[in-house]
């Protein structure tokens, strides 16, 4: 017997409601009912980093999110963070200047955590940013300039001299 | 050149961070069927029987396809070029499903279901009954006589014996005075882990089965797809979108053919294959582990009079890639650190352990591990410095290897340990950590490498390439090479704007995704090979558009072809550089002259027949905790001279990818099997070790760029090379700290304390303490 | 998609309680970290869920009327390790819980789901026991408390009677445990970041005034034994003794007589020892350092 939830929530500053199978994770919810798709899946299980998005403001993994939750949330996914007309943010910016992007797999979850580090509006040290941002993997770019992506978008957003 | 050697943002730059690029998965039309696949539970054995009737109850279940139902064909699943020598062709021996059972997670029945819950519940429902047989997981093992067989032609599990007899190794070793440097090597079974698992989904069309796939060679898949299913080449199409990294795993036919069936049994219905996490580690490719053998003998000066080197490749069940892996690895020692007598034997094994197929490095990780260990030893018995070592003794200035034909034209060997010693501080931090002797040791490290550009002289070589001189200007171009995350996309429009004289690489619109039904056939990525043979077709297929052009322009403007060139977009005259028309002038006039119209193309095919000697180094500065069995990456440098940089940013950032793929193999990851089932015991990415960014320092990509000679644009291998030498590097600087010499990767802390405590590094003092 | 034979949702802890009676066979489900990965594994595949989730009254860090520290069961260990009461009177179960997988489990994984699971690696598990901490349970018959020790079984098993239709609540670490006392935790792992503990170990003490005697030391280790653990031999060794190297050395060598580690594929039986002794040193000279103590 399929069990099913009505969830009104906001999905990337939009108010919505969904009919949503309970059975449901986030991102099935976000990729299937909301066309979604820099929600990736890479384990299903919380340990790649690649379904991340953002909830009230911090990281979640969505593979591992029941639907059922996200009633009442404010829900943030990559797509959020491009201005109507196509303008990037500066940490998009910046993941590109700083070739912080290969296959792109990892991209959307990378950035969705620094946008939780950068609303910090604090300033980290280098280690401290690899602690922060260690909930995701990547094989491709050995995290150097995704390090540096979100390294100098954060000492810019602060006014600190990057170099 | 003006375009190429610039670090421009990759072409698929903006997408990806705005997270709409299209991987198979978002491609994928609603109402897909989903198929799940049952993997044996059993390392070795039969399939008696599989009872369905259970699953198919189940709501949603549409089908239930076992062992019994594919076709009887075996079929090879190695992303090579077809041969068209039968002796050259990869060994066919795999099913669609297969009732002969080679190892645990080997797939024996499929169930078709409405949805993925009713597919999983599905295959849980299967009852299947297995005549179990013993089976082997370690390649000398399955050698021996009465060891169980997993082929019936491959008597004692032997794939293939090469060997190289250079000299004469037993006379040699007569010479009074000699040196006996002897140590056996061991590599471990490791995985790709890109983060987008394979997966592909497939329908039938006008007749004709349509693939998407996460693959890197969709032109190769669309020959096994072919062969596996008995239908001919052409009435399959593959189509191969953006890709979530490959490392050489989807160099190899996947999932695909099963998918393709499948949809067949349906009734041509939209079908999809996702491969879980779990399955990827098992039931995909994992790399070749390796035992080496290398007993050197050289004399008090360190020079080499005599080697041999026994290599033992764990193929795993099925052949994929074969004994080319190992057959790379053993090619390199004869060259690398010449010596004039010299044999080695490497066999490909197989074993009931998941089948080893493509990896970057492609069997050269494991060669760099034996060979630069084993040279480090050799620079310790003869007190030379290691690094001194290796200036004396690695390949010379000038050095050609009588098979590939292949020329070191450059010192870039030395000229590469020369940068790396200056950029980790050699000589200032030896001296520093020659003192140190309490629990926490620091020590410096190198290793070389080695590595060939593409596949030729063992196999065919060739690039094809399409332009179209679009409206505005621009050109339109499609390669048969394939965009897998290395930035090759970018790399091929910065060649092609420079080849035919575009203002910009923005100004070439690289079509992404090959279709096999409309792509230039290419062979796709692997062998480092994308921008080195793209490189050819490019500037080939530039030239006769450029002539094409060139032929419309001189008709408008009475100018002759000879004295025209293309810059920034514009053709001009060639002595003064007057612009007689942009090229947005000439296409127009082309496409729209109602009296001689011309849609200006060009396409060509390149045969290349050559290859490229690519080399560097890594250096690594360790710090060994040696009561906590820790050892911490302090530094590390990679070196590598691939030619010509395309674009720097880009070749520094595969680097980086490569040097953590090396820190990975060096440090921590190592699929595991129970020894008493065959059970894969980590096949996940929270128990197998990969590193994540608190496991690295910054990485430090440095090059010496010096033009290879055969290439279009300066170019050879890059992408693979840098995870070759990281491990061996790590090694040598914890030997050169603790005086321990280490024979087994990964050096994780299980290592470390059975090696400490054999040196007698770590008392037993906790068995005082009871 | 989790396959999932039903999803039942708590909007209190009566109504969790209520549906604990009426759904005896359902699992219950907080953060789900452990839960949901269990679910697509297959070991619990086709189950009920009770999702206790959305109780945000279970949520948050307090001083009760007792001087309790009362950590809410469904405080996520990102919330703890930033709570200002945790940093000030406890501040190494905030480290702890720091190292709890990444960044994105953190927000999730909570400290009552850590604790319920019953498993020996839990980070928070061995900070609790070497503090002493109390766990509170809420079912048909109100509040039950009991010392954390007696809460775990055995491996995956702990104190909840289903049948009472309880539910953990909170933690709470007494003013006795926590006054004056500084610990550390070391969590030795594969990798530094997404991993689980091959073993864990946490220390505490509580100096004399003039900073040179051990008043009180505590010990306890995670994945030396099958549950959490005190190492009550390491513990006698150091109460009451002045504080030297050579004590620091026999601290660490008397956790032999208590602990009981196993070989498996993720680490051998003798190498698990010999990491027990390395890390009860370390850990006790970082909490005696953290103490402002003297040694010498």
């Amino acid at each position: 017997m399929s069990q099913y939830k009505l969830v009104r929530c906001t999905i990337n500053g939009k108010k919505v409601e969904q009919m949503i199978d309970v059975r449901a994770s986030l991102t099935d919810m976000l990729r299937n009912d909301f066309h979604l798709t820099s929600v990736k899946k890479g384990c299903e299980v919380g340990e790649c980093g690649a379904c991340n998005v953002l909830i009230d403001g911090e990281a979640f993994n969505s593979c591992i999110y029941l639907a059922a939750w996200a009633d009442g949330k404010n829900i943030r996914t990559l797509e959020s963070l491009t201005g109507p007309n196509g303008e990037l943010s500066d940490i998009q910016q910046a993941f590109m200047e700083e070739t912080a992007i290969q296959c792109g797999f990892c991209t959307p979850g990378f950035i969705m955590t620094a946008v939780e580090i950068l609303e910090t509006k604090k300033l980290y040290t280098r280690d401290e940013l690899r602690k922060l941002l260690s909930g995701h993997l990547c094989r491709c770019t050995g995290y150097e300039n995704i390090l540096n992506a979100v390294e100098k978008t954060m000492k810019r957003r602060l006014g600190v001299p990057t170099e | 050149m003006s375009i190429v050697g610039k670090s421009e943002i990759r072409v698929d730059a903006f997408d990806k961070a705005t997270g709409r690029t299209k991987y198979y998965e978002d491609r994928m039309p609603a109402g897909a069927l989903y198929v799940r696949i049952k993997h044996a539970e059993i390392a070795h054995g039969f399939v008696k029987s599989v009872d369905t009737s259970e699953a198919e109850q189940i709501k949603g279940v549409v089908k239930v396809l076992t062992c019994f139902d594919v076709p009887e064909i075996d079929f090879p699943t190695a992303g090579h070029p077809w041969s068209m020598d039968p002796g050259h062709q990869d060994v066919a021996d795999r099913r669609l499903l297969n009732r002969h059972v080679r190892y645990w997670g080997d797939d024996v029945a499929v169930v078709i279901a409405e949805d993925e819950v009713a597919a999983m519940q599905g295959v849980r429902a299967l009852k299947v009954e297995y005549e179990t047989l013993p089976f082997v997981l370690d390649p000398q093992k399955a050698m021996e006589d009465g060891a169980p067989q997993l082929h019936d032609n491959y008597p004692n599990n032997i794939l293939k014996h090469t060997s190289i007899r250079n000299g004469n190794y037993a006379e040699a070793i007569k010479e009074p005075g000699l040196i006996k440097v002897e140590g056996w090597y061991n590599t471990p079974t490791v995985q790709h882990c890109h983060i987008e698992n394979h997966g592909c989904f497939a329908y039938e069309e006008n007749g004709r089965i349509t693939v998407v796939s996460s693959t890197q060679i969709p032109h190769i898949i669309r020959r096994v797809v072919g062969q596996a299913l008995g239908r001919p080449w052409a009435d399959i199409e593959i189509v191969k979108p953006y890709i979530g990294g490959g490392f050489g795993n989807k160099q190899d036919a996947l999932y695909e053919p099963l998918c393709a069936w499948c949809s067949t049994q349906v009734g041509g219905r939209l079908v999809r294959i996702d491969c879980s996490r779990e399955e990827t580690f098992v039931s995909n490719r994992v790399r070749h582990a390796i035992r080496f053998h290398i007993i050197s003998w050289i004399r008090p000066d360190g020079s080499m009079a005599a080697r041999k080197v026994d290599l033992y490749s764990n193929q795993g069940a099925y052949a994929s890639h074969g004994h080319s892996i190992v057959a790379k690895a053993m090619g390199s020692f004869p060259q690398l650190y010449p010596c004039p007598n010299i044999e080695c034997d490497a066999y490909t094994v197989y074993t009931n352990i998941p089948a080893a197929g493509a990896m970057r490095g492609y069997g050269m990780p494991q060669a760099s591990f034996a060979n630069d260990s084993n040279i480090e030893e050799c620079a310790h018995a003869v007190h030379m410095d290691p690094v001194e070592y290796r200036n004396k003794y690695i390949m010379p200035q000038g050095f050609e290897d009588g098979f590939s034909k292949n020329v070191n034209y450059y010192d870039s060997h030395r000229e590469c340990l020369e940068k790396g010693k200056e950029l980790i501080g050699y000589d200032q931090k030896i001296k520093e950590f020659a003192n140190d002797s309490g629990p926490i040791r620091r020590g410096i490290g190198c290793a070389s490498f080695w590595y060939n550009t593409a596949v030729w002289p063992i196999a065919l070589e060739t690039s094809s390439n399409r332009m179209l001189l679009n409206l505005d200007g621009t050109v339109t171009m499609q390669c048969g090479e394939t965009e897998i995350g290395q930035g090759a996309d970018t790399a091929f429009a910065q060649m092609a704007a420079e080849a035919i004289g575009l203002k910009s690489y923005k100004d070439v619109r690289v079509i992404s995704c090959q279709d096999t039904d409309v792509t230039p056939t290419g062979l796709g990525a692997y062998a480092s090979r994308q921008t080195y043979v793209a490189g050819f077709s490019i500037r080939q297929t530039a030239e006769i558009l450029r002539k094409k052009i060139f032929e419309y322009a001189s008709k408008m403007t009475r100018q002759t072809v000879e004295n025209m060139d293309i810059v920034d977009g514009n053709v001009v005259r060639k002595i003064d550089g007057k612009v007689l028309a942009s090229l947005k002038e000439i296409a127009m006039t082309a496409q729209y002259n109602p009296q001689d119209s011309e849609h200006i193309t060009a396409e060509s095919t390149f045969t290349i027949k050559n290859n490229a000697y690519s080399f560097g180094c890594t250096f690594a500065e360790v710090e060994v905790d040696i009561p906590m069995c820790k050892v911490t990456v302090k530094n590390i440098v990679n070196v590598h001279d691939c030619g010509s940089l395309i674009n720097p940013a880009l070749a520094e950032a595969q680097v980086h990818g490569g040097m953590s793929m090396a820190i990975g193999y060096g440090m921590s990851e190592q699929l595991l099997f129970d020894q008493k089932t065959g059970k894969p015991l980590n096949n996940n990415l929270l128990d197998y070790k990969l590193s994540t960014v608190m496991d690295h320092p910054d990485l430090e990509a440095a090059f010496i760029e010096n033009p290879e000679p055969t290439s279009a644009f300066g170019t050879k291998a890059l992408g693979e090379p840098p995870a070759c030498s990281g491990a061996p590097a790590i090694r040598n600087a914890i030997y050169n700290a603790t005086g321990v010499a280490l024979h087994t990767l990964p050096m994780n802390p299980h290592n470390l304390f059975a090696a400490f405590t054999e040196a007698g590094l770590i008392q037993d003092s906790w068995q005082e303490g009871k | 998609m989790y396959d999932m034979k039903a999803l039942y949702e708590a909007t209190s802890v009566q109504h969790a309680v209520e549906l604990r009676l009426e759904h005896p066979e359902a699992q219950i489900i907080a953060g789900g970290s452990d839960v949901l990965v269990q679910m697509r594994e297959g070991k619990r595949a086709g189950k009920e869920l009770i999702s206790i989730y959305g109780l945000d009254e279970l949520r948050g860090v307090s001083i009760d009327a007792d001087e309790n520290i009362r950590i809410g069961s469904l405080t996520s260990f990102s919330h703890i390790t930033r709570d200002p009461i945790i940093q000030k009177y406890i501040n190494v179960l905030g480290e702890a819980v720091d190292m709890v997988g990444g960044p994105q489990i953190r927000n999730i994984g909570t400290i009552g789901g850590n604790t319920c699971n019953g498993v020996t690696s839990a980070d928070s598990a061995s900070t609790l026991h070497a503090w002493e901490a109390i766990v509170e349970l809420t079912g048909k018959n109100g509040v039950r408390r009991l010392p954390i020790k007696d809460f775990y079984i055995k491996a995956g098993q702990v104190d909840i009677r289903v049948e009472d239709g309880e539910l953990q609540t909170a933690i709470l670490i007494p003013k006795a445990s926590y006054e004056n006392t500084f610990g550390h935790y070391i969590k030795y792992a594969m990798r530094n970041a997404m991993d689980i503990a091959t073993l864990g170990c946490s220390v505490n003490v509580r100096l004399s005034a003039d900073k040179k005697t051990i008043e009180r030391a505590r010990i306890a280790y995670g994945v030396a034994g099958p549950v959490p653990m005190r190492a009550p031999s390491a513990e006698a060794v150091a109460n009451g003794a002045a504080i030297s190297y050579e004590m620091i050395d026999r601290f660490g060598l008397a956790v032999l007589n208590d602990i009981n580690p196993r070989d498996s594929w993720r680490a051998s039986k003798a190498f698990r020892q010999h990491i027990a002794v390395e890390m009860a040193k370390r850990c006790l000279l970082e909490s005696i350092k953290l103490a402002g103590g003297v040694i010498e």
